[in-house]
C-alpha cells in the first residue's frame, strides 16, 4: 500500500533522511522505531508532503506522491496524527472532529462516524463544547487520534502517541488502535521511542538509526533481538 | 449631555469605519503573521471605484438606491479583485522568506497603487456623491441621530455580523480559524491553505471596499491618499485591540473612534491624531498584545 524507495529529505543542507526504504502492505500494523533525532517524524511528514522529499519515490498504491499537495495527500486517504498532537486549541472539540472531516461532504455518514468516535472515546463527548486547548494530554491524544480517523483514511499515521502519556493511558491509545486495525482494517503505521508498545502490538517494525534503515524484521523477533533490547527497551 | 450624545454617536461612526478596514489587518495577520499595509491602498481603491461606478450610472439617468447597490457590488468586487492580486504578486513569493521581505513589499505595493491611482485618476481632490439612500423613517429620528451616522453604524454592524457567522458556523471560516492557529495541522486535515489565504485577502478587501464608500458618502471627497491616514488608524485599532483577533479588532476600531470624537470634542480638533496614538502607547504599556490580544485570552 504505502512504498518507501531511497527517499531523502533535507533541511537546507542539512540531511535528515539519506535514503530510506521500507513498505506497509494494506491491513498491516508496521512500527518504525528510533532515538530522539534519528528522523522518524522527518519520515511522516515527508509522506504527508509536508516536507517534501528531495530524492527517491513515495508510492502511495503505486502512485507516486511526493510532489503532491498536503491536501491532496489527505484526499488520497493518508491521515497523520502528528508529534505533539497539535489539537486547534482555540477550536471546540467538535470543531476539532469536523476539521477531521474537512475534505467530506457526506453529512449523514459523518454524524455516525461522530457516534462510534464518541463510542470510542466518551470522555471526547462530554467535552464536545470545549476548547481544544483546556484538554488534558490523554484527552487531547484521543482527540488528535480521533480527528484522523473521522477523515475515514485508508493509511493511519501516528508520530509517538504514546508521548507524555500515563502508562494506563497509553494502553488505552494502544488497545483502540489495534481494534481499530481489527474492525476496520485500517492500516497502521507509527513511529515511537516507546519501542516496547509498538513492537508488541506492530506485526512488523523498522528501526531508524541517523536517518537511515538499520534493521527491519517481524515485531515479534525485533523484540527479542539482542541490540533492539540493548538501545531501545533498555534491557 | 446632547453635546456628549453628538460625540458619541460621531466616535462610533468614526470606529466603525475604523473596524471594518481593521478586520482586513487582523485576519491577514492572524493567518501570515504579515501586516498588509497595502490594506489601506484596497480601501481607496474601493471608494475610487464607486465614484467611477456612481457617476457613469448617474449620467445614464439612474439615482437613489439603485446607483448605491451597483456602485457597491462593482467596487467591492474590483477591491477584492485587487487584494487577491496583491496577494499573488506581493507576498505568496516572499511566502518562505524572513519576515521583513513581506514587510518591505506591502510597503512597496502601498506606494505602487497610490501613485498608479495619482497617475490614473488626478492628484486633486474628487467631489464624492452622497449614494448614501435618504429615507423618510430615518428623517424622523434625525432629531436623534443623523442619518449618515445611522446608515453607517447599521451597515458597518450588518457587515461584522455576516463575518462572525461565516467564521464561526460555515466550513470556510472554520478553515480559516484552522489554517490561524496551526496551518500545517490545517494542511494535514486537508486544507488547501493557499485557497484560504487567498479567500481572507478577498474577504478583508471587499470589507475595506465597504468602509471606502461609506466613509466617502459621508465625508463627501476623495483623493489617492485617504488610504495612508485611514490605513494607519485601522492599523493601530487593530493592534489596540490585540492584532489576530476578530473581536479585538472591532473593539479596538470602537475604542479609537471615541477616543477621537471625544479627545477633538472636549479638547481640541487640532490634536486629533494625537489622542489615537497618545491611547494606543498607554493601552500597550499595561497590555502589550492588546485589549484582546493573545496573552489575556
Amino acid at each position: 500500500m504505502l512504498k518507501l524507495v531511497d527517499v531523502e529529505t533535507c533541511y537546507g543542507c542539512i540531511r535528515a533522511l539519506k535514503g530510506i526504504s521500507l513498505s506497509v502492505a494494506e491491513g498491516e500494523i508496521v512500527a518504525l522505531i528510533g532515538s530522539n533525532g534519528a528522523g522518524k517524524s522527518t519520515t511522516l511528514m515527508s509522506i504527508s508532503g509536508i516536507t517534501k522529499a528531495c530524492g527517491g519515490q513515495i508510492l502511495f498504491n503505486n502512485e507516486p506522491i511526493e510532489k503532491i499537495d498536503p491536501d491532496k495527500i489527505v484526499a488520497m486517504g493518508i491521515s497523520q496524527v502528528p508529534e505533539g498532537r497539535r489539537i486547534f486549541p482555540k477550536l471546540s472539540v467538535l470543531e476539532n472532529l469536523e476539521m477531521g472531516a474537512f475534505l467530506r461532504n457526506d453529512h449523514a455518514e459523518i454524524k455516525k462516524d461522530l457516534a462510534y468516535i464518541y463510542k470510542l472515546f466518551p470522555i471526547l463527548q462530554k467535552r464536545r463544547h470545549q476548547q481544544g486547548g483546556t484538554l488534558s494530554g490523554g484527552e487531547q491524544q484521543m482527540l488528535a487520534i480521533s480527528r484522523a480517523l473521522i477523515a475515514k483514511p485508508k493509511l493511519l499515521l501516528l508520530d509517538e502517541p504514546s508521548l507524555g502519556l500515563s502508562p494506563l493511558m497509553t494502553k488505552l491509545i494502544y488497545s483502540i488502535l489495534a481494534k481499530i486495525n481489527a474492525e476496520h482494517r485500517t492500516t497502521i503505521f507509527l513511529v515511537e521511542q516507546n519501542a516496547f508498545m509498538a513492537l508488541k502490538l506492530a506485526h512488523r517494525a523498522y528501526v531508524l538509526e541517523n536517518g537511515a534503515i538499520s534493521l527491519e524484521g517481524k515485531a515479534s523477533d525485533l523484540i527479542h533481538n539482542e541490540n533492539v533490547r540493548k538501545a531501545y527497551l533498555g534491557i | 449631555m446632547n453635546y456628549f450624545w453628538d460625540l458619541f454617536l460621531g466616535g462610533l461612526t468614526r470606529g466603525s469605519i475604523y473596524a471594518l478596514i481593521a478586520l482586513g489587518y487582523t485576519m491577514v495577520y492572524g493567518i501570515l503573521q504579515l501586516i498588509n499595509f497595502a490594506h489601506g491602498e484596497i480601501y481607496m481603491i474601493g471608494a475610487f471605484t464607486a465614484l467611477i461606478v456612481a457617476s457613469m450610472l448617474t449620467m445614464q439617468g439612474l439615482t437613489g438606491l439603485s446607483v448605491l447597490i451597483l456602485a457597491t457590488i462593482v467596487a467591492v468586487l474590483y477591491a477584492a479583485a485587487y487584494g487577491f492580486t496583491v496577494e499573488k504578486i506581493a507576498y505568496k513569493p516572499l511566502r518562505q522568506a524572513s519576515r521583513l521581505s513581506p514587510l518591505i513589499s506591502a510597503i512597496g505595493m502601498s506606494i505602487f497603487l497610490q501613485n498608479y491611482v495619482m497617475l490614473a485618476q488626478t492628484s486633486d481632490f474628487l467631489p464624492f456623491p452622497n449614494l448614501l439612500p435618504q429615507l423618510n423613517f430615518l428623517d424622523s429620528i434625525s432629531s436623534v441621530i443623523a442619518p449618515s451616522d445611522f446608515i453607517i453604524i447599521a451597515t458597518s454592524t450588518a457587515v461584522m455580523i455576516a463575518l462572525t457567522v461565516l467564521l464561526k458556523f460555515t466550513k470556510m471560516g472554520k478553515a480559516m480559524r484552522a489554517t490561524a492557529q496551526d496551518q500545517t495541522m490545517a494542511m494535514l486535515t486537508g486544507v488547501n491553505v493557499n485557497r484560504v489565504i487567498s479567500r481572507t485577502f478577498i474577504i478583508g478587501s471587499a470589507l475595506a471596499a465597504v468602509g471606502g464608500i461609506l466613509i466617502a458618502s459621508h465625508v463627501g471627497r476623495i483623493n489617492f491618499y485617504i488610504g495612508f491616514n485611514a490605513g494607519i488608524k485601522a492599523f493601530t485599532a487593530a493592534v489596540l485591540g490585540g492584532i489576530g483577533s476578530v473581536p479585538g479588532a472591532v473593539l479596538g476600531g470602537l475604542v479609537l473612534g471615541l477616543a477621537e470624537s471625544f479627545g477633538t470634542g472636549y479638547i481640541s480638533s487640532d490634536y486629533e491624531s494625537v489622542f489615537a496614538f497618545a491611547l494606543l502607547i498607554l493601552i500597550l504599556i499595561f497590555k502589550p498584545d492588546g485589549i484582546l490580544g493573545r496573552s489575556s485570552q
